[in-house]
């Protein structure tokens, strides 16, 4: 029961910045604009949470940060793709190769004279766990209760978030956005305006997903922090089935492959670590796989229609 | 007044050269600005950069060795990119290539006459590309998995593989400690023409022109452009989708595994921590800038190499990161996709 209850408990803190980056790439994907960005927004967003906190010494102000950084990142994703009508792919594609190589820069730029400019190495103020009193010595589902505010700030989030997409008028816009846009148009939606929002709310989220990394689940900055989470949760959109209330199966799926990982290295396997640390990819390939089977069996697991369509109004 | 695009009836040839060299200016602008904030001398670095990658002959024929893979696994991407099947593994393709290039480098020449080791090593590198690249092209044909991720999945896959075996069980015991293999022996060596420069740039030239004939002067380059505008229309003209599909993405793999290969046989002679350093992202831009043009792919290579080997330079001579090259590189697409409306749609002012 105890090893239940702890591989649960990091499970959740592993999965925590995926089941953020999902609802935000849910969002995004819901107004019909896939963004491929999300690996260098994720970057982008544990390098600024990190820097600020290192400097502010506000962990507040640190997630400000990273949320206004994934909204300026997806901001570029929505100008190219809504306004510029440019390929989504290519343009999520740029925005990944742009936030990592720039992410690579500012921790070897922004950090203090004695450490050589770097950010790499140092440490600096972090979320801590807070147990809940109580709840948190129960077994099994008491691993709920040992974490940090973020996670606590997802059990209020993943409820709000689906009941906002499925039962408020808004909600529906941007589903009708997302699945057909000429229909939306012709209802008298600014299609356009909800599909920058959704762009721009969802890489937000992205990047704060990206900031619980480096300011909490693996304090610090370094290079590469996230391992490929950005691509990952793009697989976990679909396991999701593009509904916020599932996206907590495949962040806690992915995240006890990593508790796994944990577990299985700390007790000294003989398995090389070469071959654990595939797991997560491989266990991406055979979660798409599965559900494209799906898909192929009941007709529809639920992506939007209009799905990485340019929307222009003069084809109407 | 009506502001409002109207779609070409075919591409704005004037846009196609244009858009590039805009993109490439705009870049500059907006790099300068992020050097500005950063505390440096734009102008300095770039005379810097340029240097490091042109100012010397040994400057240029890194620049050379950087821009040998870069053609190769741009020509790969852009392959694929023509048929809209986004592989964006050729990371992990050149990755399995040095794998198989190693293997037989190191396993079979006691077995093959020494002429025959490098060809071997060779084919069995851009086999190995095409294999890796297979894996997607044949989820994606058959059960119409998304190819994006496969392909990007790949990649951790195969760099994890690479690392486990030097770091493991291929590592050199002689090798006091150092994460790769023993060296090839010699005659798996590419020979090189000038510096670190070796006979793959003569090889990535000549198939970048196969290339061009191939997908414009013939029927399969036909075939492979109707399926890129419209899998539907191809079926109704009984061309065979899927087979093509896959035929183009082995060919994709193929090229970008002949990158890896020549890596390993031309420059570090082992197998050995650094072969994968971003090459297979860089292609992507390389493909982009060229508008998938094979023709066009080496010169935007020679580019971007420039750009790498220009950053690493200014790192030793500035003290900027050398992620400088990187996040040009980055820029450099922004305008691009901006830019590419302005080829497929012209702006049209006309009074209400």
């Amino acid at each position: 029961m105890e090893l239940v209850t702890s591989i649960l408990a990091i499970a959740i803190r592993a999965g925590t910045s995926l089941v953020y980056a999902t609802l935000g790439e849910i969002y995004t994907e819901r107004a019909g604009i896939l963004n491929l960005g999300l690996e260098g927004i994720m970057l982008m967003g544990a390098l600024s949470g990190f820097a600020t906190a290192y400097y502010s010494g506000s962990v507040a102000l640190a997630l400000l940060a990273a949320l206004a950084v994934g909204a300026a990142l997806a901001a570029i994703h929505a100008f190219l793709t809504v306004t510029m009508r440019a390929n989504q792919v290519v343009s999520g594609l740029s925005i990944t190769l742009f936030g990592s190589g720039f992410a690579s820069f500012l921790g070897q730029r922004l950090g203090p004279i004695s450490n050589n400019h770097r950010l790499v190495g140092l440490s600096g103020p972090r979320i801590a766990p807070i147990g809940v009193p109580g709840l948190s010595e129960l077994p099994v589902i008491g691993a709920l209760f040992t974490q940090d505010i973020l996670t606590y700030a997802l059990y209020a989030l993943i409820p709000l978030a689906w009941f906002y997409l499925y039962r408020t008028r808004h909600g529906l816009n941007l589903r009708a956005v997302g699945e057909d846009p000429q229909t939306a148009d012709a209802m008298g939606v600014d299609v356009f305006k909800v599909k920058y929002l959704a762009t721009i709310a969802g890489g937000a989220l992205v990047a704060l997903g990206g900031a619980q990394l480096s300011l909490s689940y693996t304090p610090g900055w370094s290079e590469n922090i996230t391992g490929g989470r950005g691509w990952i949760v793009i697989a976990l959109v679909i396991f999701a089935m593009w509904n916020p209330a599932r996206a907590v199966w495949g962040a806690l799926l992915f995240g006890g492959i990593n508790a796994v990982q944990f577990r299985l290295q700390a007790s000294g396997t003989t398995i090389p670590a070469g071959f654990l640390n595939m797991l997560p990819y491989l266990a991406t390939i055979a979660v798409l796989v599965a559900m494209t089977f799906w898909e192929s069996l009941s007709k529809r697991i639920g992506a939007p229609a209009g799905l990485g369509n340019a929307y222009m109004r003069e084809e109407k | 007044m009506n502001i409002h695009f109207e779609k070409r009836k075919s591409l704005s040839r004037t846009a196609l050269v244009l858009v590039p060299l805009a993109s490439l200016a705009a870049s500059l602008v907006l790099t300068g600005i992020i050097l500005i904030l950063s505390g440096a001398d734009p102008f300095a670095t770039y005379r810097a950069m340029f240097r490091g990658a042109f100012g010397s002959f040994r400057a240029f024929t890194e620049t050379l060795v950087k821009a040998i893979p870069l053609t190769l696994t741009g020509l790969g991407v852009s392959v694929a990119f023509r048929l809209k099947f986004w592989n964006i593994g050729a990371e992990g393709q050149l990755t399995v290539a040095g794998v198989a290039a190693a293997a037989i480098a190191l396993f079979l020449s006691p077995f093959l006459p020494a002429w025959a080791l490098l060809p071997a090593a060779v084919i069995a590198g851009a086999l190995a590309g095409a294999v890796w690249a297979g894996i997607p092209a044949l989820l994606k044909t058959g059960l119409k998995v998304d190819e994006t991720l496969v392909t990007l999945m790949l990649n951790y896959v195969a760099i994890l593989f690479s690392e486990y075996l030097y770091y493991g069980p291929w590592r050199d015991p002689k090798g006091y400690g150092f994460p790769g293999t023993a060296p090839f022996p010699e005659a798996a060596w590419l020979p090189r023409i000038a510096g670190r420069a070796h006979a793959g740039l003569w090889v990535a030239l000549a198939l970048a022109l196969f290339l061009w004939l191939l997908l414009a002067r013939t029927r399969w380059g036909f075939e492979l452009s109707i399926i890129g505008n419209s899998p539907r229309a191809a079926r109704y003209q009984g061309i065979a989708v899927e087979r093509n599909i896959v035929l183009a993405v082995l060919l994709s793999g193929a090229l970008s595994g002949l990158a890896g290969a020549f890596e390993v046989t031309g420059i570090s002679h082992r197998l050995q921590q650094g072969l994968s350093i971003g090459y297979g992202y860089t292609a992507i831009i390389v493909a982009w800038m060229s508008q998938l043009n094979p023709l066009a792919i080496p010169f935007v290579a020679l580019l971007m190499a420039a750009l790498l080997v220009g950053g690493d330079q200014v790192q030793m001579a500035m003290g900027l990161p050398a992620a400088m090259g990187f996040v040009m590189q980055g820029m450099i697409l922004f305008p691009m996709l901006a830019g590419s409306l302005f080829t497929e749609y012209r702006l049209k002012i006309a009074r209400a």
